[in-house]
This record gives C-alpha cells, sequence and structure tokens, in this order.
C-alpha cells in the first residue's frame, strides 16, 4: 500500500511548550487524532519536532563533510511535525491529511513516497 | 468521410480513453492507443466504410495495439517498464499472461468510466487551469497545440501543464474511482466548476480576436450532457447544463453584423436559439421538481425568465427574488453585482448604485464586471464624469477586444452626453 508523508508547518520559530492554552487544546486533539490513525491500521510512524533552531546540517565536501549551524533552508515557514502513514489511495491520504490539519490547527503538506523498487 | 470521423472522434474520443485507462491502468499508454486506432480508423474507414460500433472498435483496436506491443516487448529488455505498468502492486512481476488475461477480460464498456475519468482530471488537488486542461485533453480529446490556442498560452505550458497533473495523479496513487457518497457532493461541485470555467472562457474568450469561442463551449455543453446522463439524479449537473443551454442560445444576437458586441437588453431575440432555450426550459422545470435549488439550478432559472421574455417585459421581480436566492446560497459581491443590474430595471439605477456603493469595493477594484456595471448605472443616473471614471476602470480591466471596444464606445457616449 502507498506510503505518505504528512508534515505539519509553522508559519515562524515555535517553542515547545505544553503549558499555553493553544497547547492544552491542540494536544488532546492531536492524541485523539494518533488513536484514530492507529485504529484504523494506517499509522506508521508520527512526530513532534523540536524547532528548527535546533538543526544542523550536514554537506559532503572534498575534505570530509562540512557542518554548519541551523536549519537547510532558511525561510520563516518550519517543519514542526509529521507523519508518515499507509493508505490505500490519494483520496484516503486526503482525508486523513484534512484531520491532521484540524488536528493541530495548522498547514499540513501531503507527499506521496516513493514507490519501493 | 473526414467530417464523420471528426464527429465521431468528438463523441467517442473521451468514452475510449476512459476505458482504456481503466483497462491499462495508465493514462499516457491509454492516450497513446486510442490516438494510433483513430490514426488507424482514418486510413481504414474510407475503404471499409465505417463500423456499426465505431466506439467499440477504436477501443479494441486500441487494446489490441498495447498487446501487440506487449508481446514485441515481452521478448525484449523492456518488457519491465511496458508491463509493470499493466500491474496492480500486488501481481508478480514476471508474470505476463496474467498481463494479458486483464486485457482480454475488459471488452465490455462500463458507462461509470467517464465519469471516473471526470472525476479523475478535475481531482481538487489539482489546480483549476490543471482540471481543465487535463478536462480537454483526455474528455474532449483536443490535442495540446489546440489547447493552447483556446487559451492564449504557450504550447510547452499546456504541454508541461498536462505532464504534471498526470504525474501528481500517479504519484498520489489516485484511484481511478468514482467518489464515495460521503465525498461525492463536494467532488461533484469541483467537476461542474471546472465544466463551467470551460463554457465561460468559451463564451467570453478572455483573449484573442473573438468575443466567443464556440468549440470550448460546445465541448463544455457536451461534457455536462454527458455527466447529466450518467448522474440524472445530481440537480447541480442539470441546472449547469441548463445554464449553459439557456446562455448558449442567445449567442447568435450577442454580436452584430460588424462583429461588435450586443449587449442583452439591446438583442435582437428573433435570433436567439428556440431549440436551445426549450432544452433549457424543460432542464430547468425538471429541477423545479426536484426541489433542491443550488447556485447553478438558480442561475439557470434566471436565464430562463430571460428566455421567456421580450426584453420590455421581463419579469424583472422574479429575477431580483432569485438573485436574493442565489445570495442566500452564495453570499458573494459577485452575485451582489449581477443582482443590482436586475434592481435598477425594477426600480431605478439609484437604487442598484446604493446597493452598489453598500459592497466591499476594495474587495472588487480588479473584478472588471463590477466597473463594467457600475458605469452603466452612472451614466444612466446622469452621473458622466462619475460614469466615465467607472468606464475607464473597466477598460483597463478587458482583455478581449471587442468587449473593450464596445467599453469604448459607452465611455466615449457618456461623455459627449456631458459636453
Amino acid at each position: 500500500m502507498p506510503h505518505y508523508l504528512m508534515s505539519v508547518w509553522h508559519d515562524e520559530e515555535y517553542v515547545v511548550d505544553f503549558t499555553t492554552p493553544e497547547m492544552q487544546r491542540i494536544g488532546p486533539q492531536v492524541g485523539a487524532f494518533n488513536e484514530e490513525l492507529e485504529r484504523a491500521g494506517a499509522w506508521v510512524f508520527g512526530a513532534g519536532l523540536q524547532p528548527a533552531s535546533s538543526a544542523t546540517v550536514l554537506r559532503p565536501a572534498t575534505t570530509g563533510v562540512s557542518m554548519t549551524d541551523g536549519p537547510y533552508a532558511e525561510t520563516k515557514e518550519q517543519m514542526g511535525g509529521f507523519w508518515i502513514i499507509e493508505v490505500p489511495d490519494f483520496d484516503t491520504a486526503l482525508d486523513w491529511a484534512q484531520r491532521a490539519s484540524n488536528a493541530c490547527e495548522g498547514p499540513v503538506e501531503l507527499r506521496p513516497m516513493q514507490d519501493e523498487g | 468521410m473526414s467530417d464523420d470521423l471528426a464527429r465521431i472522434y468528438q463523441r467517442e474520443v473521451g468514452r475510449c480513453t476512459a476505458t482504456l485507462i481503466r483497462v491499462l491502468g495508465s493514462v499516457d499508454l491509454a492516450e497513446e492507443a486510442v490516438a494510433e486506432a483513430f490514426a488507424i480508423a482514418a486510413e481504414r474507414w474510407p475503404a471499409t466504410g465505417i463500423p456499426p460500433n465505431p466506439g467499440g472498435w477504436i477501443t479494441t483496436t486500441a487494446r489490441n495495439r498495447v498487446i501487440d506491443r506487449l508481446r514485441r516487448e515481452s521478448s525484449r529488455k523492456g518488457r519491465h517498464l511496458a508491463a509493470s505498468r499493466l500491474r496492480g502492486d500486488d501481481m508478480e512481476p514476471d508474470d505476463d499472461s496474467r498481463d494479458l488475461d486483464v486485457l482480454d477480460d475488459f471488452v465490455d464498456v462500463v458507462a461509470d468510466d467517464q465519469l471516473r475519468l471526470m472525476f479523475l482530471c478535475c481531482h481538487p488537488a489539482l489546480a483549476p487551469d490543471a482540471q481543465v486542461a487535463l478536462t480537454l485533453r483526455l474528455l474532449g480529446g483536443l490535442e495540446v497545440p489546440e489547447i493552447a490556442r483556446a487559451f492564449l498560452v504557450e504550447e510547452a505550458a499546456i504541454a508541461q501543464r498536462l505532464v504534471r497533473a498526470k504525474r501528481k495523479l500517479r504519484d498520489n496513487h489516485a484511484s481511478y474511482e468514482v467518489p464515495r457518497a460521503a465525498q461525492l457532493p463536494d467532488r461533484l461541485h469541483v467537476v461542474l466548476n471546472a465544466i463551467a470555467l470551460i463554457f465561460t472562457e468559451g463564451h467570453t474568450a478572455s483573449s484573442g480576436g473573438e468575443l466567443v469561442r464556440t468549440d470550448l463551449s460546445s465541448e463544455a455543453i457536451r461534457r455536462a450532457r454527458v455527466l447529466v446522463e450518467l448522474m440524472p439524479d445530481e440537480p447541480e449537473a442539470v441546472g449547469l447544463l441548463a445554464l449553459m443551454l439557456l446562455t448558449d442560445a442567445r449567442r447568435p444576437a450577442r454580436l452584430s453584423p460588424d462583429g461588435s458586441m450586443v449587449r442583452l437588453a439591446d438583442q435582437d431575440r428573433t435570433r436567439w436559439d428556440r431549440a436551445l432555450i426549450a432544452d433549457g426550459h424543460a432542464l430547468v422545470r425538471a429541477c423545479l421538481v426536484r426541489n433542491q435549488p443550488g447556485p447553478f439550478q438558480v442561475q439557470a432559472a434566471i436565464a430562463a425568465v430571460h428566455a421567456d421574455a421580450t426584453a420590455d417585459a421581463t419579469d424583472w421581480s422574479q429575477i431580483v427574488a432569485l438573485y436574493d436566492q442565489l445570495y442566500a446560497l452564495q453570499p458573494n459581491p459577485v452575485v451582489a453585482v449581477n443582482r443590482s443590474v436586475a434592481v435598477a430595471e425594477l426600480h431605478d439605477p439609484a437604487a442598484a448604485l446604493a446597493d452598489l456603493d453598500a459592497l466591499d469595493s476594495e474587495r472588487l477594484d480588479a473584478y472588471q464586471p463590477y466597473h463594467a456595471t457600475r458605469a452603466d448605472l452612472l451614466a444612466r443616473a446622469g452621473r458622466r464624469a462619475d460614469a466615465v471614471a467607472a468606464y475607464d476602470r473597466a477598460i483597463a480591466l478587458t482583455t478581449n477586444p471587442v468587449e473593450r471596444r464596445f467599453l469604448t464606445d459607452q465611455r466615449d457616449r457618456a461623455r459627449s452626453a456631458r459636453t
């Protein structure tokens, strides 16, 4: 069955703070959504990410691998978390992505994964 | 013969492509095979005559060509590529006899195929311009240069739009099915909007030298007819078809002999196409009986009231009431602008202007009909200087040269009446 990446996006740098009223609301919504995914057998993996400022970029270089501090894309918009789901088709994936977007109250990008071999 | 062939192509190409996509599991392969089969038909039919079931002939011939190609390729290294396109994920990669079984099973043409293809072309994950291009290409059988000409876009841009759309659908494993009941209303809405977009582009071509592009309008009407035939219980599909027929009926009167535009009030109504109006009326009546109103049905009802009347005897109170109903279903300023035209007739231009002034003018600033309507109302209310300014704004926003000439004439008239 096809796999899809559902990523959650933030318009700017965020802080992980579960005590804010917003997170108090969104946390349980996402929890319930995760349970639904699992019940439906669509769950493969999912996780929230620390802010993009915690990222490190590595590049192949002639003298080994170079390392730079910070995210690869220096844009305001940053990925805040993601799921990998396994579903029969595009419309089912779009269904889940809609619900994901509602649960985390933000934009969600849906992208198909390359077929295996 | 070539006329017959063109007619058969127009009628059958979408149906054949739709069935072959289901059988072959590949849009590209189906497209190629159908093109090849029609080329063979063009060669053979002049000698053999047209077969009794031309669509069936084309589909079978296209299928046979693919089988031939598979057999040829199965002896070569490239077979995995072609064969894998015919297979579901669960099939063993080396069992090519199964490919041929799948093909041999198919001969019956499923009416649903065309619906599947319409929903695929108008997938909501595609941009509207991609939906339109894909619909015209796969269902209407228009070639890339024809689509490019119709929208005055570079051929390469259309080709790329098509390639991208097809690749997106393929990479995302879009299913070739009529949407489930829960999704159907939303999905159907997208299909209807794409058809309406094709019709509108044909009705007032946004560019190019002509006011109308009949090929696009006819193609939109053809699509809607198929949709109504296959989904007779969807009143909005019927409503859209009725709306397009009633609008298209006025086409012969929209241009004067010198090629300039004639507005509704000044049209020679004896030139309206009575047969189309009768068809449209029958469909509107069928919608009324069903009593599940939607935006396309209400717009069709408005067009039906216009089609019924002479210019002086139009039932404007009914039209305003219908616009109120439309606004309740679709509360947007575009509907409000159209409603104001009817209000001006029912009451006076000043009342209509008051309605227009209540709208969010900033949001409507780039909407050409807002300025054109306002200019006309201002001129009729005797506010000539304001009218000229509004005409200038409308002209700046008009891309169709025939319409621009019309508006320029109106502006000059408003200006000279002042002095």
